[in-house]
Parts: C-alpha cells; structure tokens; sequence
C-alpha cells in the first residue's frame, strides 16, 4: 500500500487525516478529501467543492447538499465508510470508496427506493429457497444493511474490543471476509448476502455516474478509462489506437 | 363493475414488436385495432439521458416493476416454488415497445433445422438421439414457408448484414443495410476463426450502419458507437424498435390506437370463441371489458402463457401424463462461452449491441453429432456493445473479489478482457414446463406464473464442447490467459443470463403437442392468436426476435384472412 511504503500506516494515516475519527467524514467529502490531498505527494483529487464552494454556488467550509438521509449516527457511517474503503482501497491508481464518496453514495440510496425494496416482489409467505432462487429475505434492503453495519461493529467488538472503524486494515479483513463467507449470524438474512450487497453498492458508488454523489468528480471513471457519456464513438470505432477520452457526466446535458 | 367499451375488431394485449407488427398490418388493412398496452407511452425523446449505466442497466429504469408482478421458479417439481423477488436471471419489459426497445439488435432467423428439428434429427442420427425425456418435435412450417416474413421483418427493421454465412438459410433477398463498421477486436475474431478454418460474417444488427427508410416510410437513423444498447433506449433512433416503425405506421392509418397503462388480466371465451379482454386501468384502478373480434396476445412469453391459464384456455401441461400442451416445452437460452485476458488495450467501451461478427461452423446441424452426446449447437459471437464500470469488473481466475488487489486487476482488464458467447440451443425436456403458482398473487389477485425449469443432460454437454470452442478461438485470438465459462451445474435464477425465454404457447400442427396452429391461431378458440417466441417449440442456437418478428408477420396475414373468412385457417 502506497502509504506504507513512506513509513505511515494506514491507520496512522487515517487518524492523522481525521478520516477515521468522523469529525471530518461528519464535515461532508471535502474534509476527506483536503485531508487525502495532505498525504499524497502528487495527484491530488480536485472537486468542484474544494475551495469551499458547495455545488450551489454558496459558500461554505463543507458542502451544504451532502449529508446523511438514512444512517443516524456517524459510528454506523463511519463503519460503512471503513468497510467501503476496504473493499475498494485508496492507492496509487487514485481514491479509494471515502475518497469517491462512495458512504454517501449508499447512505442516500437506503434512504430512496433501492432500500425500501419498492421493485422488488416483497409479499409473502417467505421461505429459505435454494441458493438457486435468490433474495427471500422477509427484509428490505435498508434493514439488511442496518443490520448487517451494526453486525460488523458488534463482531469487531467482540474479538477485539474496538469498535470496526477503530480496527487494523487486517482486521478490518478479517471479519469482512466472515460475512463473505457467511460465517456471521444475522437475522432472517445470512451474512453472505449483505456482503454481496455492500460490496455490489461499493462498485456502484465507484462507477455511477456523479449525479448519484459517488464517483467524486469521475475520478471513478478516470482510474478505469471509462469515458461516461458521450454522444458518439462513430469516428474512433475502427482506430487501432487506445482512445483517451476525458469523461464527461450525463449531467452535461441539463447545464 | 367493469364498464364495457366499444368493440374493435382486433385488441392486442401489449404494444411490442409483436403487437406492433400485428397492428400495422391489421390497420393497414382496414381493420380497427386498439393495443391495450400496461406501461406508459415512450420513445426517443425519453432517451436523451440514457447514457446513464446505474439508472437504467442497475437499478432497470425500463423494466417490470415486481413488486407489483414476478413469477415463482423452482429448479425441479420436489423444490417449493419462490417468488423472483429481485430481476437477476432474464430483463423483462414494460411499456410501449416492450422488450424490443432495450434489446441489443441481434436479428436471426432460425436455421432451417430448426424447423424440421425432430424430422431431421432422426432421420441422420436415428429416433433415440436424445431419448425420451425430451419433447423434441417440429415446427409444423419449414424455413422456406417462413422465408418470405424474415425478409419482411428485415425490411421494416433495416437489418445491417452481409450474407456470406454458408450455413444459414437461403435469403430471397438482400440485407437492407451493409453490415456495420469492422473494429479491432473484430478483425482479431475474423483472423482467428479463419486461421481456424470457420466461416466468420458480420452479425446481423438492428443497429443500422446507415441511416434507412423502411417500406412504411419510418426512416432509422445510423448508429453512433456510443455504447449504450441493451438495456437502454436509443436516444438517436438508431436501434430498430416497435415505436419507431410498426407503432407509428399503425397510428398514421387512422385506425390504430393505444390503451397505455392497461393490464390485461382476462381473456374472455363464450363456447368456442373468445369475446374480448377484461383490463385494469393501473392508473385508476377502474376496471373494462374491450369486446373485439380477435383477440391477439402480444406480449412477453411468460404473460402471454399466464393470461391463457387465468382465463382457462386450453389444456394445462402434466408432466406426469405428458398430456396437456399449455405450458409445455419452455426452454431458455444456453451460453458457452470464453473470457480472454489480454496485454494490450482495446476500446472495450465504445461498441454498439450488435455490433459482432459470428461463426455458424457449431450451430444447428453444421457439424456432425455422430458421435457427440448432444444435438445442435450455438452461434458463436465476439460483440463489442460497450463495455461499462459497474458491471464489468473482470478479473483473471485467483483474484480476490474485493480489496487492493481486485480493485488494480479490475481497472487494468476493464480494457483488456475480451468474450466470445455463443446462443446456444435449448431443446425441451417434460420437467422443464410453466404453471400457475397456488401460493403466490401478483397486485390483481392473480396468481404468478410458476416455471420448473433445470438445466439437462443435452445443455451441460452442448455448453461443455462448445465452451472448449470458444476458448480455442480466443486462444487463437492472442489472449495471455483464456477461461472457458464454468461446466453447467444447476439453472440459478440470480445472475443475468439472457432475457430469451421461450416456449409454453407452441406451435405446430398436432393440437396434442401444441397451442396454436401454424398461423398462430389458437386450436380451441379460432379467434384468439398467441404471438411471440412462446411459439418456438425450442430455443435455437441465436437470439429469438428476428423469428418472432417473421411469425409476427405470418400471423397477421392470418388474422387478416381470417377477418374475411372465419374458421380454421388451417
């Protein structure tokens, strides 16, 4: 890990930065994001807030349109944030998931139709299908995850008294590959499920597009090459050459 | 109580591709039809957005809502049935166009062994090829009757093609449109598989290579490239669809309208012949009766067999008897295929869905199954539709899924993976059926449509070899690391797979083993016609639309004569 290599551990890094303790992640993306740029020798991440200017045009020292819509407090963010970040780490290629905004780019879907499950065939009777059929989870998506973020604070207290966000990267890893692999009790949801979850709406926030509040400044999109929106590739398709197109969001077309 | 409308002479249930062609030709010809469609109206105009990966290929901005409607699986009939809670295994669609707007264009017509399957099959190979488990049987049409109704489909949708396939059927005329625009992965494809011998061609696309005005007058655009295809509507109008052709040259007739948000939950039958349709205005909750003279069920495979066995229309398929055909012979999609990992880049993201060239050398009877475990076979296809971040995270085999290794593997391969699929053919099995559920009711009250459904012995040995293919393609092909797809095990609802369901409305000539007669008309109500690939009495080894788009046409010439006429038209 590139922090490493100068000498300073991860979760130095983090307590230095202020990223781990949630005074900053509870002061929006841009603390986060000043703090990231602190530590890093080059490539440093500009968002459109950076100087303090929050997306509508006010000024502010953190940005006034980020916030939480449905954790209630920032021990249960802080944990989602953490175990975010581990699944998709900060490193030399770019941000990690706190640094695209990625918590509360999940935060603000639990809150809206994915957490409430409001496409998903919810009547009953349920039952535990085969593996074969999928969700049959009696719970939305919102209380799997309530659940399930609880559940890692209340296993990282149990085999190491901290709570997750206080935790070694290792053993952050540790108890996240335990849900993986279901070794977790939950209720009326198994552990592999809501890891399947957490890390399917990681990915998400990495790579949706930034109106959705992950994939800060498509900083998601530049480490992988991916050009977002753009109207047309009719003049490229046959090159032979890797085409290096500069991202743009589908926010372009309503500005 | 339902308030009872004005008769029209043909009501379709669903404003698809089918229903679409349905309601072009039949108000064409002077007959008033109204599309009683359950989604809303939409169309190009509605796209300009939709480069937008999570809202439309994730969270399925285009698809059923479920919570209102799903259907239960089951692997095996000793399996207690659950709800399909969450989309995963196949896309389905709603609102005007139906499927067919968020399609990837991939136009086929089934081979001419596909037709006469069972007849063909046994004559080289003997009547025991597959034993009797499965319900093998033929069309009751050959490709040749069929012919001219692809040629017609093709037209009206400007298929993009080459016709240099030498295992495909006869074409009694052209591609409309030359075939689409040859990129780097292709050419790599076309290298290969002749180095090894096959016989690559442009796969047919309903993403046109140039702009295009079809026999009715709507006029196509060209496609742009920009990737964004299935699952996604066309913002140029670039991609053949029902409500850029058939739709509107049924409403330019003056004798064609819509019904949106309009839930057919009956078909209504007196004696021998069906009255009309009972709907549910989803809006209002208010409920109507459409009385019409014909009643043509249009829409998806899965619907169109429900609605048949709500209203008790024919005979329900026993699989312990064997008797009964309502239900019978559903079959899926198989998918062999080869992940390739390469060292150099290539522009993974830039594509079109159709945009791929194909090899028939393993499909449909093109090869010799003498000593194979397996009948039929796959087209085998390299598509470059468009690569995009959330959903493609590839990686070689032994990378972790997540953390700092994952995240490096995933960001160097988005560029450099490549895959070769192939549309494998699915032949019917007497487990694999559709039922209606005795647990579970969609927000009408009605029961969900239940589907048994496992793969076979014949799936996992065609996937098997086929599998091995593909992989020696892509090895041909210059990948560093080539990864056949895992053998088959059981059939799992989750992952996406493909939205190709087919079969439990048949057709064919024997009213034992099938619904509808080779016009589609249904044998016990001659007024009632089930249109769709319900009527594949399996799956071939290529996507279905192209086949339902000519057994769309062959039934409208049906409703048309028999509007003149009534009676069997056979």
């Amino acid at each position: 890990m590139a922090n490493e290599k100068k000498g300073v551990s991860r979760r130095d890094f983090m307590k230095t930065t202020g990223i781990a303790t949630g005074t900053l992640i509870g002061g929006g993306i841009i603390g986060g994001l000043v703090g990231y740029n602190v530590n890093r020798d080059k490539g440093a991440i500009s968002t459109n807030n950076q100087k303090g200017t929050n997306s509508s045009g006010q000024t502010a020292d953190h940005p006034l349109n980020v916030g939480l819509k449905f954790f209630t407090t920032m021990t249960a963010f802080n944990v989602l944030s953490q175990a975010t970040e581990r699944i998709f780490p900060e490193d030399e290629l770019g941000p990690g998931a706190i640094g695209l905004g990625v918590p509360y780019f999940i935060d603000n879907q639990l809150a809206g139709s994915y957490g409430m499950n409001a496409k998903e065939y919810m009547q009953g009777p349920f039952a535990d299908g085969a593996s074969t059929q999928g969700y049959q989870s009696r719970l939305t998506r919102a209380e799997i995850f309530a659940q399930g973020i609880a559940k890692l604070d209340e296993e990282a207290r149990t085999r190491y008294q901290k709570g997750f966000a206080e935790l070694e990267p290792e053993q952050m890893d540790e108890i996240l590959t335990a849900f993986q692999k279901g070794e977790v009790e939950m209720m009326a949801v198994t552990s592999d499920f809501f890891f399947k979850l957490l890390r399917q709406a990681t990915l998400e926030g990495a790579y949706a597009d930034p109106i959705y509040s992950g994939n800060q400044n498509m900083e998601g999109w530049k480490m992988k090459g991916f050009p977002g929106h753009q109207m047309s590739y009719i003049g490229q398709i046959e090159s032979e050459e890797f085409q290096k197109i500069e991202p743009q969001s589908i926010s372009s077309m309503t500005h | 109580m339902a308030t009872t409308l004005d008769k029209v002479d043909v009501v379709t249930v669903g404003v698809g591709w089918t229903g679409g062609i349905i309601a072009a030709e039949c108000s064409k010809a002077g007959l008033k039809v109204r599309g009683l469609e359950r989604g809303a109206k939409r169309g190009t105009e509605d796209f300009y957005m939709a480069h937008d990966e999570f809202r439309y290929a994730i969270r399925y901005e285009l698809f059923q809502n479920l919570s209102k409607e799903t259907i239960t699986f089951r692997n095996h009939r000793k399996m207690n049935a659950l709800p399909m809670r969450m989309m995963g295994s196949f896309l389905l669609g709603e609102g005007l166009g139906g499927a067919g707007t968020h399609w990837n264009g991939h136009n086929w017509r089934f081979l001419p062994y596909d037709f006469e399957i069972k007849s063909m099959t046994e004559e080289k190979y003997g009547p025991n090829k597959l034993g009797s488990d499965y319900n093998l049987q033929d069309w009751g049409i050959t490709y040749d009757e069929l012919e001219p109704y692809f040629t017609k489909f093709e037209y009206t949708a400007g298929i993009s093609g080459e016709d240099n396939n030498p295992f495909w059927g006869k074409r009694s005329k052209p591609f409309p449109t030359p075939p689409m625009k040859k990129t780097p992965i292709l050419n790599r494809f076309e290298e290969a598989t002749k180095n090894l011998g096959y016989h690559p061609f442009m796969m047919p696309s309903a993403n046109l290579s140039e702009s295009y005005t079809n026999p009715d007058g709507s006029t196509i655009a060209a496609c742009q490239y920009c990737g964004f295809c299935e699952r996604f509507g066309c913002e140029y109008g670039a991609k053949s669809s029902a409500e850029i052709t058939v739709v509107p040259t049924a409403l330019e007739t003056g004798n064609f309208d819509i019904r949106f948000h309009s839930n057919v939950v009956e078909v209504l039958k007196q004696g021998d012949k069906v009255t009309g349709v009972r709907f549910i205005d989803t809006i209002t909750g208010e409920e109507f009766i459409q009385p019409a003279e014909i009643v043509v069920l249009t829409s998806y495979v899965l619907n169109n067999a429900k609605l048949l066995m709500v209203s008790n229309i024919g005979e329900m398929y026993d699989p312990d008897t064997g008797r009964g055909t309502l239900g019978r012979n559903y079959c899926y999609q198989i998918l062999p295929s080869a992940t390739g990992f390469f060292e150099e880049q290539f522009n993974t993201f830039m594509g079109a869905g159709a945009l791929g060239m194909t090899i028939d050398d393993f499909n449909g009877d093109s090869f010799d199954h003498t000593d194979l475990d397996f009948i039929h076979g796959a087209s085998l296809t390299i598509t470059q539709t468009g690569q995009r971040p959330i959903q493609f995270n590839p990686v070689p085999p032994d990378t972790p899924a997540w953390g700092a290794d994952f995240k490096k593997a995933s960001i160097h391969y988005f560029t450099r993976t490549l895959n070769i699929g192939g549309q494998g053919a699915s032949m019917p099995h007497k487990e694999n059926f559709m039922s209606l559920d005795p647990n579970y009711k969609d927000a009408y009250g009605l029961p969900l449509l239940q589907v048994t459904y496992n793969f076979t012995d014949q799936d996992r040995a065609l996937h098997k070899y086929l599998s091995e293919k593909t992989a020696e393609i892509m090895k041909e092909m210059g990948a560093k690391t080539v990864v056949p797809a895992n053998p088959l095990t059981d059939y799992d609802i989750v992952p996406y797979q493909t939205t190709h369901n087919t079969g439990g409305t048949v057709m064919g000539t024997d009213p034992a083993i099938s619904v509808v007669n080779t016009w589609l008309q249904h044998w016990d109500a001659e007024n009632l016609f089930v249109v769709g690939a319900g009527n594949f009495a399996h799956n071939g080894g290529y996507n279905p639309t192209g086949t339902a788009g000519a057994l769309a046409y062959r039934c409208a010439e049906g409703i048309i004569n028999y509007s003149k006429t009534g009676g069997s038209l056979v």
